[in-house]
Parts: structure tokens; C-alpha cells; sequence
């Protein structure tokens, strides 16, 4: 995988995960083009369009745009297996039918999570159980700013 | 100074911006008050900070000036600054940044941290930066990287070793030549990846899912040939093996690692016959065992086929694998049938006798709504196409070419031309199929196709009158088409006496008189809806059938004109731009006033004089130029190749200057001022 996008209806951008070093204007371009190609594309057309010369996947949940781009030749049907697998942890993690307002507000959470699933743009644990249980502990890790858990840490 | 507010109050506030300048407002002053708070070196809130500038750098806005924030936080001891350290240093940070070189020993340290998770932690910005050349920094600059590298995998567990091994790999692999000393690359990733063996091999099942996974990432050397026999049979336990709750999506056992398998068996059989044969069973056992009813086992399935396509598998094998691809076209998921198109295109070269079984599902995909899967099954339909199907599929692709859309027809039409030229049963036939494309999808065909026509109906001898009648009912229907309309004046020119006539083999002959002919032809002359090449065509055959038609009388009226037309070249002067357009305005008199007046420009002359006018422009080095690219800066040239006054004689059609209303609709916009004339002549 060259790089993951998550992104609003409106085409605000909630998550970029790079997996090829590209310049900051790079990195804006890309997704600018991106995100309008694929809020362009109508309801019922096919999950994968050719762009430049990647494969880009996406997929809608709710209001977001999962958004993955693939080389020549990766298989597409398992990378919308990757990102189904990366909305069951986001889902299980932040306590079942997540929302887009969880992402937005916990933003480096889905990116810890989406480090623990794939690295360097491949699917390093296919376990679901390991990789939240991972979180878990690094979240105890974590040093509680306040006496209530409730506070977030930040 | 107040603590610096929260990163959840912070995205609450910015969220209700309703305009982006009061956004960039909010933001602008939070920016302020970061900077002033990284400026006093607050520990306690740093990671607050951070946290929140990575909001605002996601947002779009500029965040560079928390770069070193990031190196401090990094360096703290909580595993919180830690945690948003590296987040942040992901993200903000690119090889061109020298902050990261900082960063080399803060690494080091947490390489070696008593918490394994810390040390996992790390492999995720090892990834992020093991591309870029900041790794050539490191390994070249310290060999110690790679050596903690090799040590890991023995001290700790698997849950840590797997990461490092992997990303180890990866930035070896990636540091260019000079850094590289090519033998201790080799050793040190042949080290992990068998340390990683001894302990899969020795581990029960080898359940532990994600090492086997992160070690078959690494297998992508053709080293290890020796190995498929091994993975043949890790592949075989895990279709094999019961029910594994965490690993299993929709009912197959760990779809990631199975499809990762069958792309390391692709790459280590492509051109090895051997790994090919020990491969050759488990992949007809996974084709044929596994569940189709969700994404997951036709996501596998699509894997096993691609690798039987890649690697030197038997023809039984083959044969499978595209009709695995034809069921997937039956799918009702088009995701799996644009997948499948695809596949089947790579494959036609190679197995076309296979995939030509399943041509009538392709062709029927024509019809499907989705664009991308369209144009897929249009292109591979052009491949099928052979001598025993042309009849068949090309009136397919002739009704796909009726009802498709605009920006398929012009590929679509140059796939019809290119099919019938190859593979025409008949010259009837062809000149049909050609007529049909021209009166379907007339606008759209390329530019270049209509002199290859051209060329193509001069070669059909005996179909000349055929043709000529043909083209000219068309021309009576509609002449709003281009292409056809400049093939039908072309033809007409050149074949008129034989449409007059009357005589035609292949169809009922039509009647029809010189005078309706001329007609026809002068009406496209002043029709608005006639570019100026176009109109040169038409001026072209009107000449011609001066000779060929026997009632030179009506051409004569414009005898008068001659003089006029023909007189001396008044003196050119070059231009900046070009020289030839000053020719339209001082020699142009009698032209604009000859097309406002709407009457036949008096360019043609009768047989007996055509010798005059050709020693007038020097003889046989005359050579009539009609441009048909681009449209939009046609002009009709006589142009001399050589000639004592070295002059050449335009006459150009459809002077924009006096008549706007006729300009081809490519022309830009300033050719419609008065002169001077600043378009550039072709």
C-alpha cells in the first residue's frame, strides 16, 4: 500500500497515513485530486479506479471514505479486506458502532491503532485480538494526567 | 501563564467555525499560544501541544515549528510524550528535515528500553522512515543499527522481533549501493529471517499468525526457492486447520497471511519450473476448496489465479484459472467482475483460446452500468475478435457503439476500424461497417481515420459505386458529421460520374442528376454547421466534377470571377507572426465579397483551361494540400513546391474576419476581432 486516506462527504481529510516519503505540497496535491476524483464517483460504480498509475480503493462507511492506494500488482479484493479489518478494530476499540465524531475527536488513537494493524503498508497482525490487546496495554502504559480516568490525557 | 487548553475543546471550538477565515482565526491564534508555550520549554503540557498542533496540521495548516517539540517529547521518559513524539514525528517529518538525524540516538536508547512495547512502538516510524535516505544516514553511520537490529530477535518475543526484522529487511533493502556492503546485508537479513524459520518451524501449527506474516513478508528473495516445499505445507495447515476465531474473517482461517503465501509462491515460481511443480496441487486444492459466497474467499481466489497465471503452472492449471475469472464475471458484485476483466485482459495474449469460451458473458458485461467495467469489457472485446466471430461480435460492438457514452466512442470507433480492416469478411461488409460507424458515431471518429478510409474505399474498386451511393443518401440524411460528410464529398468528387450514372451492382440504383449533386455539394459549402476543412473537401470535389461532369455550363457562371481570382499577387510582407496572413486582407476583396454574397467561390474552371492554371503555379511541382489537422486553421493551399517567383497562392476559406458565425468552434476567441490577424497560419 503507497498510502491510506480517510476523508468526509465535504472532503475534509480525518486520517492520512503515508507509506512513500513525498514532500509536504506532494502529499497535498495527491490528496486534493484524491479526495475529488472520489467524491465524484456515483453510488453504484465499482469499489477501484485507476489513478495515475496506482490502483485506488475505497470504500464509504457512514460519512467516511476509507481511501487506499495499491501498486500494479497487489490484489485489490484483500486490500477492502484490510480496511474492512481496520473499521472492526476501530469499532471494537472505541466500543462498537464508531462514528465519524470518534475519529475526528480521537484522531491519534485511530493512528495508534492503524500502526499496530498494518506497517509499512502491509498487514502486520492478522489477529484481531492482539492487536487491541496491544492497545490496551499501551493505553496503561500511558501516565493518567488526572485522578479520574474519565479525563482525556491531553 | 493558563494551561493551555485541551485537544478536545480545541477541536469542539474549531468545529464550530462556519467560514474558513474564522477558522483559520482560531487557529491562528491557538498557533500563537503554542508557539509562546513551547517557548517557555513547559514539560508538562508539551504532548498537550503536540497533540494539538497534529490537529491543525491535518487540517492543512503549517505545523513546522513543533519539529523539535517532537525530538523532546520523544526524549522524555513518559510513555505518553513518547507515544505522541513518534506520532508526531511520523508525521511532520520527511527526509529533507535534518531534525530527524537527532532522532538516532533517542532510537537507540528505546531500542533497548525495558518495555517491549516501547520497542515495538518503534517499528511503526522505522517503517515510516526506513524509505527515505534517512536510513541510509543511519546504517552508514553506524553499522551498531543493523547489529541491535540482529541482536533483537534473540532477546525478546515475538510480538517485538517480527516489526524490527521486518523493517530491518526493508531498510536494507532500500539503502542505496554505496552505503551497502552487500555481504552483511545478506547476513544480516538471512540471520533474522532464520532465526524467524527456527522458531515457526518449531512453533505448534505455527499459530503464531503474525510472525509466520511478517516472515513471508520478508521471504521476497529468490534465495529462497528451497523453501516452497515449507510453505506449500503452511499453506495446506492453515486451510486445513480448525476454527481460529481471531484470525478468521467469514469463515476462512487468516485470509491475510494465505493470500500473502500465494504472492511469495508467485514471485518464487515465476520462472522456475521446478517451485512451479511443487506448487502446482495446492493451488488447484485452494482454487477448488474455497468458499466463494464472500469477498474474503474470492479475494483469495483472485490471488491463487493470478499466481497460476504468473508461474509456469501446466494448461489444467491454467484452464482453471480463467474459469475461475468467467464465474467471477457472473458475479453479481461488479467489484469482482471489473476485477475479473481485468485479469482476463492481461491473460488474452497468452491463453486466448480459453478465454474466447467465455466471450458471450465478455460481451455481455457491454451492457453493464458501470463505466470502468465498460470500457474493460469494450477493450477485451477487441481483443477476442478473431476471423470466425467478426460478424457476430462486431454487431455487438456496433450497438455498444450506438448507446455508448461520448468519451467511449471515440476508442470504441477506432477498435471497429481497426477489427474490420484486419478481419472483413467481405468489402461489402466493410464499407457497410464503416458506413455505420460514420452515421452513428461520425463526430467522434479521429482525425486520421479519414484519409485511411479514403485509402480504403480507392482500394475496393468494384465497390465504388456502391459506395458512392451509399455516402451520398447519407449525406442527403444529415450533415452535421464531419468525418462523413468530408469521406461522402471526397468520394463524390471522385466517383460522381458514376453516381449520376445510375449504375450499381450491389444495390438499387438511385436517381439522381448533376445538378443535384452540385447542389448538395454548394449546400455544404455555406452551411454553418461545415468546418473549414470540410468546406475544403467540398470545394476540392466541385473542382474535380468539373471534369467529370459533362454540364460545365452551371460551373462556367463563374467564368467572370476568374480574372479577379487569378490577377498578380499583390507584394508580402512578412509578419511577426506570420507572413501568408496579410494575403488574406489585401487579396481577400474578392473572396469575402464573393461568400457574403452566398454564391459559389469561382475556383473552378473547365478541363480545357486546367493546364493554364497549373503552368500558372509553375507545373507539376503543384501539389494540393487539404489539412485535415487541426480544423480549425484549414485552409485550401495551393502551394508551389518550387517555382521562379517562389510565391505561394493561398486561398483561404471562411475568412474569420468576415464571417465569425462560420469559424470552427476550436478556433480561440481572439480570431474574431478585426486584423490584425494574430493566429498563427498552418
Amino acid at each position: 500500500m503507497q498510502f491510506m486516506l480517510l476523508f468526509s462527504r465535504q472532503g475534509k481529510l480525518r486520517l492520512q497515513k503515508w507509506y512513500v516519503p513525498l514532500s509536504d505540497k506532494e502529499k497535498k496535491k495527491v490528496t486534493r485530486e484524491l479526495v475529488q476524483t472520489v467524491l465524484a464517483r456515483k453510488p453504484k460504480m465499482c469499489s477501484f479506479l485507476e489513478w495515475r498509475d496506482l490502483k485506488v480503493i475505497y470504500k464509504r462507511y457512514a460519512s467516511l471514505y476509507f481511501c487506499c492506494a495499491i501498486e500494479a500488482q497487489e490484489n485489490e479484493l484483500i486490500t477492502l479486506e484490510i480496511i474492512h479489518r481496520y473499521v472492526e478494530l476501530l469499532d471494537k476499540y472505541f466500543g462498537s458502532q464508531v462514528c465519524e465524531l470518534d475519529i475526528i475527536f480521537n484522531f491519534e488513537k485511530a493512528y495508534f491503532i492503524l500502526d499496530e494493524f498494518l506497517l509499512g503498508g502491509e498487514a502486520q497482525e492478522t489477529s484481531k485480538k492482539n492487536v487491541l490487546k496491544a492497545i490496551e496495554q499501551a493505553d496503561l502504559l500511558q501516565e493518567p494526567r488526572h485522578e479520574y480516568f474519565n479525563v482525556p490525557v491531553y | 501563564m493558563p494551561a493551555p487548553i485541551r485537544l478536545r475543546e480545541l477541536i469542539r471550538t474549531i468545529r464550530t467555525a462556519r467560514t474558513q477565515a474564522e477558522e483559520r482565526e482560531m487557529i491562528q491564534k491557538e498557533c500563537a499560544a503554542i508557539r509562546s508555550s513551547f517557548r517557555e520549554e513547559d514539560n508538562t503540557y508539551r504532548c498537550r501541544n503536540v497533540a494539538k498542533l497534529l490537529y491543525m496540521h491535518m487540517l492543512g495548516y503549517p505545523a513546522h515549528f513543533g519539529q523539535l517539540e517532537c525530538l523532546k517529547l520523544i526524549a522524555s521518559q513518559k510513555f505518553t510524550d513518547k507515544r505522541i513524539g513518534y506520532l508526531g514525528a511520523m508525521l511532520l517529518l520527511d527526509e529533507r528535515q535534518d531534525v530527524h538525524l537527532l532522532m538516532t540516538n533517542c532510537i537507540k536508547n528505546d531500542l533497548n528500553h525495558s518495555t517491549q512495547y516501547v520497542q515495538a512502538w518503534l517499528s511503526a516510524p522505522w517503517a515510516a522512515w526506513a524509505h527515505q535516505r534517512c536510513a541510509e544516514t543511519w546504517l552508514g553511520g553506524g553499522g551498531e543499527t543493523a547489529e541491535n537490529l540482529k541482536l533483537l530477535p534473540e532477546k525478546k518475543g515475538s510480538s517485538v522481533c517480527r516489526p524490527r526484522d521486518q523493517e530491518g529487511a526493508r531498510v536494507d533493502g532500500d539503502v542505496p549501493p554505496s552505503h551497502q556492503k552487500p555481504a552483511q546485508r545478506e547476513e544480516t537479513t538471512v540471520n533474522c529471517l532464520e532465526l524467524q524459520w527456527k522458531e515457526i518451524l518449531g512453533l505448534n501449527k505455527g499459530r503464531s499468525g503474525s510472525v509466520l506474516h511478517t516472515s513471508v513478508v520478508l521471504l521476497m528473495l529468490s534465495h529462497f526457492r528451497k523453501l516452497v516445499p515449507q510453505l506449500v505445507r503452511i499453506l495446506k495447515n492453515l486451510i486445513m486447520s480448525g476454527y481460529s476465531p481471531e484470525h478468521d474473517v467469514s469463515g476462512i482461517s487468516d485470509p491475510f497471511l494465505q493470500v500473502r503465501i500465494l504472492r511469495l509462491l508467485r514471485i518464487l515460481g515465476r520462472s522456475d519450473d521446478d517451485s512451479s511443480e511443487a506448487m502446482n496441487d495446492i493451488l488447484a486444492q485452494v482454487a477448488t476448496n474455497t468458499e466463494t459466497s464472500k469477498n474474503v474467499g474470492n479475494a483469495i481466489l483472485y490471488e491463487t489465479v493470478l499466481t497460476i497465471m504468473d508461474i509456469k503452472s501446466e494448461s489444467g492449471l491454467r484452464v482453471l484459472a480463467i474459469n475461475i475469472l468467467g464465474r467471477f464475471l457472473l458475479n453479481n458484485d461488479k467489484n469482482i467482475r471489473y476485477v475479473a476483466l481485468t485479469s482476463l485482459l492481461k491473460t488474452v495474449q497468452t491463453d486466448h483460446n480459453a478465454v474466447q469460451r467465455h466471450r458471450s458473458t465478455i460481451v455481455d458485461c457491454l451492457k453493464d452500468l458501470d463505466v470502468s467495467i465498460k470500457r474493460r469489457a469494450m477493450e477485451l472485446s477487441f481483443a477476442l475478435v478473431n476471423g470466425n466471430n467478426i460478424r457476430g461480435m462486431m454487431k455487438e460492438l456496433l450497438y455498444f457503439l450506438d448507446s455508448c457514452d461520448p468519451d467511449f466512442k471515440a476508442d470504441c470507433a477506432s477498435g471497429v476500424f481497426h477489427a474490420a480492416e484486419k478481419y472483413a469478411p467481405s468489402k461489402r461488409w466493410h464499407i457497410d461497417t464503416i458506413m455505420r460507424v460514420l452515421t452513428t458515431a461520425g463526430s467522434y471518429v479521429r482525425d486520421d481515420s479519414v484519409p485511411n478510409l479514403i485509402q480504403l474505399i480507392t482500394n475496393s474498386v468494384e465497390m465504388h459505386a456502391y459506395t458512392v451511393q451509399r455516402l451520398y443518401k447519407a449525406l442527403l440524411d444529415d450533415i452535421s458529421q464531419q468525418p462523413l460528410v468530408q469521406v461522402s464529398s471526397w468520394c463524390i468528387g471522385e466517383y460522381g460520374d458514376l453516381l449520376v450514372s445510375g449504375q450499381c451492382e450491389e444495390e438499387e440504383p438511385i436517381q439522381v442528376t448533376e445538378d443535384e449533386v452540385l447542389d448538395v455539394l454548394e449546400g455544404l459549402l455555406v452551411s454553418n454547421m461545415s468546418s473549414p476543412v470540410t468546406r475544403g473537401y467540398s470545394l476540392t470535389a466541385i473542382m474535380k466534377l468539373s471534369t467529370r461532369f459533362s454540364s460545365i455550363n452551371r460551373i462556367k457562371k463563374y467564368d467572370h470571377m476568374r480574372p479577379a481570382l487569378l490577377e498578380r499577387m499583390p507584394i508580402m510582407e512578412k509578419t511577426a507572426t506570420n507572413g501568408p496572413t496579410e494575403i488574406v486582407q489585401t487579396n481577400g476583396e474578392a473572396e469575402p465579397s464573393s461568400l457574403e454574397s452566398k454564391t459559389l467561390p469561382p475556383v473552378t474552371q473547365p478541363t480545357s483551361q486546367a493546364n493554364d492554371l497549373l503552368d500558372l503555379l509553375g507545373g507539376n511541382d503543384v501539389v494540393p494540400v487539404i489539412q485535415t489537422a487541426p480544423p480549425h486553421k484549414a485552409c485550401l493551399c495551393w502551394r508551389r513546391t518550387a517555382g521562379p517567383t517562389g510565391r505561394s497562392l493561398s486561398i483561404r476559406w471562411a475568412d474569420p474576419c468576415s464571417s465569425p458565425a462560420r469559424v470552427h468552434p476550436h478556433s480561440p476567441a481572439f480570431l474574431l476581432d478585426g486584423p490584425p490577424l494574430t493566429a498563427p497560419l498552418q
